[in-house]
């Protein structure tokens, strides 16, 4: 791979002015396939989820799934896309391996859902992205390439190909061009994936993982010299599959694109692939020399007519979406927009609401998530979500503070049992035997035996030097290894020191 | 055809399938039997006929042993139990080796059934083999089969129309007694007429297309080729349907065809009212057309008339651009539906070796397992869709299509059907037009307009001219394939009644040649 030279970021914008465009894949959750009854699970064994429709063997057809429409139509409710009264599905042509019919079929100039906006919030400032269509496709297999260093065709032994993914339903939502988000640009195209992902879970039509491809996207860049009249040539960089990924690609290719525009080269318009190891694009193939797709309608199957009373049910039936929701909450709680921003963008928020719904209250719920949880996840380089602690041991954990059984102190060792599998916070406690020391003989003993370490302090106390007290409480605590809680040891301390 | 064939003939291979059905039923003939006379004359006959690519004595016989054991157990049976057929290589079958007349198909045994394969199972035939075609249906001669030629029965030195003349050859020589054959563009009717049988293409959507190589999805149906009118609407009863696997699959009840079939052959069809196509073979449009051609179809028209029809000439100027419209659809589709045909997952695959990379093996097993017609016809699809040409080619031709299917609904609101001959010629010389694809394709000119439109067309056999069969084609609107029963029976039984015999009674003297 050549290294590029690259411009520092902050002079990117200096002079030029970027203009971004996501196409992003939902893989949908439909029990069977887009075009066949096979089942969709991730992670079965190669070739097991198959049959002749979706290995293209001759003389199959495809019959389009409802589901995968209905949840498609969903979507781009959700987005305020128009909804096509009669769309059809069109093939694209091209030869490749994992494409088993030597077409996949997707729409063409006749998706399923036209136009709508996705407002994102970045720093404070709201973004509008403008959706351009969300159309209907199917998945393709996955090529395996085995042997050679670098699991890429290139120098491979030989290529397996799994059919278990071919036909699975997937959703393209394509942004029109943005322009104007300037040197946020990496963070609105972050923002506006983060915010689809969670649309699309909210409606429940796809797990949307990332990692496992469930949600894929592609990233269109351009550069221009700021104030010029017309966009640049842009690249589109494929292979984006995490959301930080989608940050560093398109800094990346502002890097990249301003040292080319700086040294009077001209972009090419061309496929770039985003490596996840280096944060850094390669070319891929260029798309002036490209297939030509030879889109023609699908004649195997019929057009979609979606019924105009069968959309105004789905659309009554949209849960509460993100934004909504968003908003409902940072009332409910009393909260800033920008600290509901850091809950959203820590992917936290779902867990705060789900901790509040468990009887903590909101504050502690977003101390808890936001603190020390937080900084686990990033420790452990996981999502807040995927960590071993539930939403209602969350809760479980503020309610043992409140009651006084913990303190915060304590509260970081349970912590540390729950995330090691110790089962719930209540039996963390008893097993290590962390709960706050009430006044029970050790406690006493403790308080008694300070009071006779210190005769000077308890006469600085009873001469009316009440703060003096404080180091009578540090010498129980001392002994009692923080277990006590000091407001019960101060108040132990007064009843003992003062009344006598 | 030597004595000896001519006396096996006389028991089982002569019957039509309506009377084999109840001597099967009645438990007078055996299942066994009935094959057995069939695979007899496939041996004795189809190494010079070459009707077939594939049989299996054994499983045909061992299936209508099944069927036979079942009957006397006192079982269940399909209604078509124990009748042998024959269908085209391009219905998909499991187990049974398919190819579509194609070296890039040799040796695949599909894992599935087609639908049609799967409903003629259910009703109980045994099935005698699959018969030759032209490659992947692309043809009028059966030529173009990368295995053999076939021969017509009428005059082994003429071809059997295509590209289902695999199965009009086998049925026109008693080497079944019905088949399967498949329509894209008039490959059920054209060899039916060249053979002297019936044949009928559905409306478009009325059988299942699941399972059939596709050749070009918005124009292929499969449909009954049978040597009586009965017989056909008999099999394409037990063909049709709706079918859940095809979504272009119409989900409406198929119109009585055996019942449409009987009526017509009381011979009265007073208060019909018949078009004859003016664009096809009439008044300043009969070059290209044989005389004697014309003549049959003409004393047929005036034979309908006779039974009470009101006949009139209808014009239909678009069906002047069908062919070129015709040969552009189709070989866009098929450029697109051909294209799984890659070596990767089935079928023939060259220059797997280590010295080519995968773009070249695909390559070279498409150069080496298609013919020169299928490629012909690729590089036309692949140029018709192509970017920039798309609207002049492609968008052009399916505007022509939506003219001639409003052509096709003016027509039918002032008459019931429409006529015109099935075929311009009749059976022409092996080789005459093998180097002339024009000339090939204008053998199509007649059947074109139905294709296009996806409404029904029957050809019904209505004559000889120099000694070969004439047929004439009779369409309905869509979803009324019962008109053509009606039509093609009445004149049937007309024409038999005035000749004392079949059509294909003459077959015996006119084969004595060979």
């Amino acid at each position: 791979m050549s290294t590029d030279r690259l411009v520092d970021y902050d002079e990117v914008t200096t002079r030029y002015e970027p203009v971004i465009g996501l196409e992003t894949h939902v893989e949908l959750g439909t029990a069977s396939k887009m075009f066949c009854g096979c089942s969709t699970t991730f992670g079965a064994e190669p070739n097991t989820q198959t049959c002749p429709v979706c290995l293209g063997l001759p003389g199959s057809l495809p019959v389009a799934n409802a589901a995968a429409v209905e949840a498609t139509i969903q979507i781009g409710l959700a987005l305020g896309s128009e909804i096509a009264p009669w769309c059809r599905f069109a093939r694209k042509n091209y030869f490749y391996p994992d494409i088993p019919k030597g077409f996949q079929t997707s729409q063409y100039d006749e998706p399923l859902c036209v136009g709508g906006h996705l407002d994102v919030d970045v720093e404070g400032q709201t973004y509008r992205v403008e959706i351009e269509r969300v159309h209907l496709e199917e998945d393709t297999g996955k090529n395996l390439h085995v042997g050679g260093s670098t699991g890429r065709i290139h120098g491979a032994d030989h290529s397996l190909v799994d059919y278990n993914r071919a036909g699975i339903p997937l959703v393209e939502i394509v942004t029109r061009p943005v322009p104007g988000a300037g040197a946020k640009a990496p963070e609105v195209a972050r923002a506006y994936v983060t915010e689809l992902r969670e649309i699309v879970q909210t409606l429940g039509v796809s797990d949307v993982r990332m990692e496992q491809g469930s949600l894929r996207c592609d990233v269109n860049i351009s550069l221009n010299p700021v104030g010029a009249p017309e966009w640049g040539t842009r690249t589109e960089t494929k292979n984006v599959n995490s959301l930080r990924s989608v940050e560093r690609a398109v800094r990346f290719e502002m890097r990249r694109q301003a040292a080319r525009l700086d040294e009077g080269d001209r972009i090419v318009q061309e496929t770039r692939h985003f490596h996840e190891d280096t944060g850094t694009t390669s070319s891929g193939r260029s798309k002036e020399e490209a297939t030509d797709y030879r889109y023609f309608p699908e004649p195997d199957l019929v057009p979609i007519a979606a019924d105009a009373d069968w959309i105004e049910q789905l659309r009554a039936g949209l849960p509460e979406l993100p934004a909504a929701r968003r908003t409902r909450l940072q009332q409910e709680w009393g909260i800033s927009a920008t600290e509901m921003t850091w809950l959203a963008n820590a992917g936290a928020l779902g867990l705060v609401e789900e901790t509040v719904a468990a009887g903590a209250n909101p504050a502690d719920a977003r101390k808890w998530w936001l603190g020390d949880l937080a900084r686990r996840a990033t420790e452990a380089g996981t999502d807040l979500a995927e960590l071993a602690i539930t939403p209602a041991q969350v809760a479980e954990l503020a309610r043992l503070i409140t009651e006084g059984t913990i303190n915060d102190k304590l509260a970081r060792q349970v912590l540390d049992g729950v995330l090691a599998g110790e089962g719930d916070p209540a039996k963390v406690v008893e097993a290590h035997g962390l709960a706050v020391l009430g006044e029970s003989d050790e406690l006493v003993a403790a308080v008694d035996a300070a009071i006779a370490g210190a005769p000077d302090v308890v006469a600085k106390v009873q001469s009316g030097k009440v703060q003096a007290l404080g180091a009578l409480v540090g010498a129980v605590m001392k002994t009692t290894r923080g277990k006590a809680d000091a407001a019960t040891v101060r108040r132990m301390l007064e009843e003992r020191v003062l009344s006598s | 055809m030597t004595a000896t064939s001519r006396a096996v003939r006389t028991d089982l291979t002569t019957l039509d399938v309506a009377t084999l059905q109840q001597s099967l039923a009645a438990g007078e003939v055996s299942a066994v039997e009935v094959t057995r006379a069939h695979l007899d004359r496939i041996a004795a006959d189809d190494g010079r006929l070459g009707s077939y690519l594939h049989v299996d004595p054994e499983a045909a016989l061992a299936s209508a042993a099944e069927v036979d054991r079942v009957r006397s157990a006192g079982g269940e049976l399909g209604p078509l139990a124990g009748v042998p057929i024959a269908l085209k290589d391009v219905v998909v079958t499991e187990g049974v080796p398919t190819t579509s007349g194609s070296k890039i198909l040799d040796g695949w045994r599909p894992p599935y059934d087609a639908t049609v394969a799967a409903r003629l199972k259910a009703a109980g035939t045994v099935l005698l083999g699959k018969t030759n075609m032209d490659e992947f249906a692309m043809g009028s001669s059966t030529e173009n089969s990368a295995y053999r030629a076939t021969r017509n029965p009428w005059d082994l030195d003429r071809i059997p129309g295509g590209s289902s003349g695999g199965s009009s050859a086998a049925v026109a020589g008693h080497l079944a007694p019905w088949a399967i054959g498949t329509d894209t563009g008039g490959s059920i009717r054209q060899p039916a007429a060249l053979t002297g049988l019936v044949g009928h293409k559905p409306t478009y959507g009325g059988v299942s297309r699941y399972g059939l190589i596709a050749f070009s999805s918005s124009l292929d149906q499969a449909g009954p080729m049978a040597r009586t009118v009965l017989d056909a609407a008999l099999l394409h009863e037990a063909i049709g349907g709706h079918d859940p696997r095809d979504s272009t699959s119409i989900d409406a009840p198929v119109p009585g065809l055996v019942a449409a079939a009987r009526d017509g052959a009381r011979g009265d069809l007073s208060g019909l009212k018949v078009g004859v196509v003016t664009e096809l073979g009439g008044e300043g449009h009969r070059e290209g057309y044989g005389a004697g051609v014309l003549e049959r179809v003409a004393e047929a028209v005036a034979l309908l008339t006779e039974l009470g029809a009101a006949v009139r000439p209808v014009s239909c100027p678009s069906f002047d651009l069908a062919l070129a419209a015709y040969y552009l659809i189709a070989p866009s589709e098929a450029s697109s539906n051909l294209a799984r045909f890659d070596g990767v997952r089935f079928g023939l695959r060259v220059g797997d070796d280590g010295s080519h990379d995968l773009d070249e093996v695909m390559a070279l097993t498409r150069e080496q397992g298609f013919g020169a017609e299928v490629k012909r016809r690729i590089i036309l699809g692949t140029y018709a869709l192509s970017s920039g040409y798309y609207e002049a080619y492609y968008g052009q031709a399916q505007k022509v299509r939506t003219l001639i299917t409003r052509e096709f609904s003016a027509a039918y609101a002032d008459v019931d059907v429409l006529v015109s001959p099935t075929s311009p010629t009749v059976a022409w010389p092996i080789g005459a037009r093998v180097d002339d694809p024009i000339a090939m394709y204008a053998a199509d000119l007649c059947t074109l307009p139905a294709s296009l439109a996806g409404v029904p067309a029957i050809s019904v056999p209505c004559g000889l001219s120099e000694g070969l069969p004439v047929g004439l084609q009779v369409m309905a609107p869509a979803l009324a394939d019962d008109r053509c029963y009606r039509v093609a029976a009445a004149l049937e039984a007309a024409q038999d009644a005035a000749r004392g015999h079949r059509l294909l009674d003459e077959l015996s003297t006119a084969a004595g040649a060979a």
